[in-house]
């Protein structure tokens, strides 16, 4: 019947149905040596190497960067709108030891630390009411999409109003910053955890928080990494942000209130100084705290490539 | 077909020696999907006793891996009873150790070694230097010493399930439960994992309860076979095959008694082709 169907079709199909693969002759041979490959694994050059370590890599692209900021400057010349990178880092140099730079930039990273730590330990018990009760997953759901799209910054007034201008104030809006993207990011992770993984674990006896500890997170950690790098972003943004608007409390202020108040004096190359150690800091954190931190754990353990 | 088989189930415990380990006695398993109510064993009973190799064989859709999570004690039966060692089966436990299909029941951030200590420790059983021992020794028996030190990812398939068997088997437990553990390897690995639990069997004797849809598979690892039929799961016959192993595959007897399974299992959708060309 398919036969008579094909047929009907005409054309292309009816003349394939014809046709046979041609039968050709057997043939063995002796294996050559691969020739021009060379070795099957041969060292890479020394060039090579070099390519291959992302440090070097990211510092060619920062000085190009550089480079590119050096030459438009000099070409607009005007050190008010735009220093020269050479000029900001004259300033940075000269402010690290005439303005204290580092202690203030001190001062603001260990406001966020404190910030940082309360929040992800609010974020972990967070989840974890969510993964174990249906009451707790609607509770992270809700709160979630209600504050997560709220930026940090619109709760300074208020948290101004509440704790004063000191630094319970900046922690306030650092929990608020860390807390949701950190929880958004630690519950898709453990939803993610495939089914077999949490049968082993039940299959051990593990529930409550030693199932959380000894399955969930773990199994869940690059998510809950991706959240932490997220939720450090977000708080040094909030931060450096929530320092423009009040800055000093007890007259040390941080990063934030250095740039604000060296714009006040329209020292320029000093606003540009302070934005670079801003940078510098978040270049430090991502590419040496965060890398080492990968490098040891969902790396190590084959869940992210290297 | 069927009148060659016996219908009835034994007398009683006739030949059956002492208690049995683990008893299942009339369960009814069935579980929610979004929109249905699947019922996925009606009244199943069976008894397996101490050094068993009990296989629970049927096609997809018999229940035969949700029955084997009812004994591991994922899912509770909403009709009948299950007891191990005259204890109702409520949750899971460490007695009851799993050895999954899916490559991906060991956790990838501990090493072959931690995995093999990780129950071990956990459930307070062994102080560390114990479980280090235990785990080197069960380590040595599925022949992965060299790989003590790997992570699960560098690991083949066959390499991965070895390591599952070992960690349950450390455990030892009143009886290990595998679900469809070589399915996802190719043949020839399949054959050597079938070969090795069986010379592990015959180290340590250890009971089984061994979940499979092939024919041959259950007749090589089983010494005794439940076959389920589909739709819902329920017991067709129980059947004696500690006769056979790789050595007998291809003979008369081992292809009598697969065919006799192979009709079993069959008869009901020949039945319902039938069904459906009157129809």
């Amino acid at each position: 019947m398919a036969e008579a169907r094909l047929g009907e079709l005409g054309g292309d199909a009816g003349r394939r149905q014809s046709i046979e693969p041609p039968i050709r002759a057997e043939f063995e041979v002796r294996v050559d040596d691969a020739g021009h490959v060379g070795d099957v694994a041969r060292p890479l050059t020394t060039w090579e190497k070099i390519q291959n370590v992302t440090f070097l890599r990211r510092a060619a692209i920062l000085v190009a960067l550089a480079l590119i900021w050096q030459l438009y400057a000099t070409y607009l010349n005007n050190p008010l709108m735009l220093p020269t990178f050479w000029s900001m880092a004259k300033a940075l140099v000269a402010s690290l030891t005439a303005d204290d730079l580092l202690l203030k930039a001190w001062v603001s990273i260990s406001t966020l630390f404190k910030g940082y730590v309360i929040g992800i330990v609010i974020a972990m018990v967070l989840t974890s009411l969510a993964v174990s009760t249906r009451l707790g997953n609607d509770l992270l759901s809700t709160l979630t999409s209600m504050f997560n799209p709220l930026p940090a910054i619109a709760l300074l007034p208020i948290a101004m109003l509440w704790f004063g201008l000191g630094e319970a104030s900046l922690i306030f809006v650092l929990i608020h910053a860390v807390l949701w993207p950190l929880a958004l990011n630690t519950h898709s992770g453990f939803m993610a955890v495939s089914e077999t993984l949490r049968m082993a674990g039940r299959n051990y006896g593990l529930s409550g928080v030693r199932y959380v500890v000894h399955i969930l997170i773990p199994a869940a950690f690059p998510s809950i990494l991706a959240g932490l790098k997220i939720a450090w972003a977000f708080a040094w943004r909030t931060l450096i942000a929530a320092e423009l608007v009040f800055g000093a409390s007890s007259g040390s202020g941080g990063l934030g209130w250095y740039i604000f108040q060296n714009r006040n004096e329209l020292l320029i190359d000093k606003v540009f100084a302070g934005l670079a150690m801003v940078i510098i800091i978040g270049l430090l954190i991502e590419n040496v705290v965060f890398r080492w931190i990968e490098a040891r754990t969902v790396q190590k353990w084959g869940m992210q490539r290297q | 077909m069927a009148a060659q088989t016996t219908l009835e189930r034994p007398s009683a415990a006739a030949a059956a020696p002492a208690a049995p380990l683990l008893e299942v006695a009339g369960v009814t398993l069935q579980y929610k999907t979004k929109e249905h109510l699947v019922t996925a064993t009606y009244r199943v009973s069976f008894e397996v006793f101490g050094a068993d190799r009990f296989v629970l064989l049927g096609p997809s859709g018999c229940g035969k891996s949700t029955l084997l999570k009812g004994v591991a004690g994922f899912m509770s039966p909403v009709e009948g009873v299950m007891r191990l060692g005259g204890r109702e089966i409520t949750a899971p436990g460490p007695d009851r150790m799993m050895v999954f299909q899916e490559f991906d029941q060991l956790p990838p951030w501990k090493t072959v070694k931690e995995n093999v200590m990780f129950p071990l420790r956990v459930t307070g059983k062994y102080g560390r230097r114990e479980a280090e021992e235990r785990a080197l020794a069960y380590l040595d028996k599925v022949n992965l010493t060299k790989f003590v030190d790997a992570h699960p990812h560098m690991l083949s398939g066959g390499m991965k399930q070895r390591v599952a068997i070992a960690r349950a088997m450390a455990m030892e437990p009143t009886i290990l439960l595998m679900d469809e553990p070589f399915a996802s390897l190719d043949a020839l690995t399949r054959r050597k994992m079938q070969e090795e639990l069986l010379r592990l069997w015959d180290d340590i004797r250890f009971t089984v309860l061994f979940v499979t849809h092939s024919i041959e598979e259950a007749m090589i690892v089983g010494t005794r076979i439940l076959v389920l039929s589909p739709h819902p799961g329920q017991v067709k016959a129980e059947l004696n095959t500690h006769d056979f192993d790789h050595r007998t595959v291809g003979g008369t007897a081992f292809q009598q008694t697969q065919q006799r399974i192979h009709d079993m299992l069959f008869a009901d959708r020949i039945e319902e082709e039938e069904a459906a060309g009157h129809g």
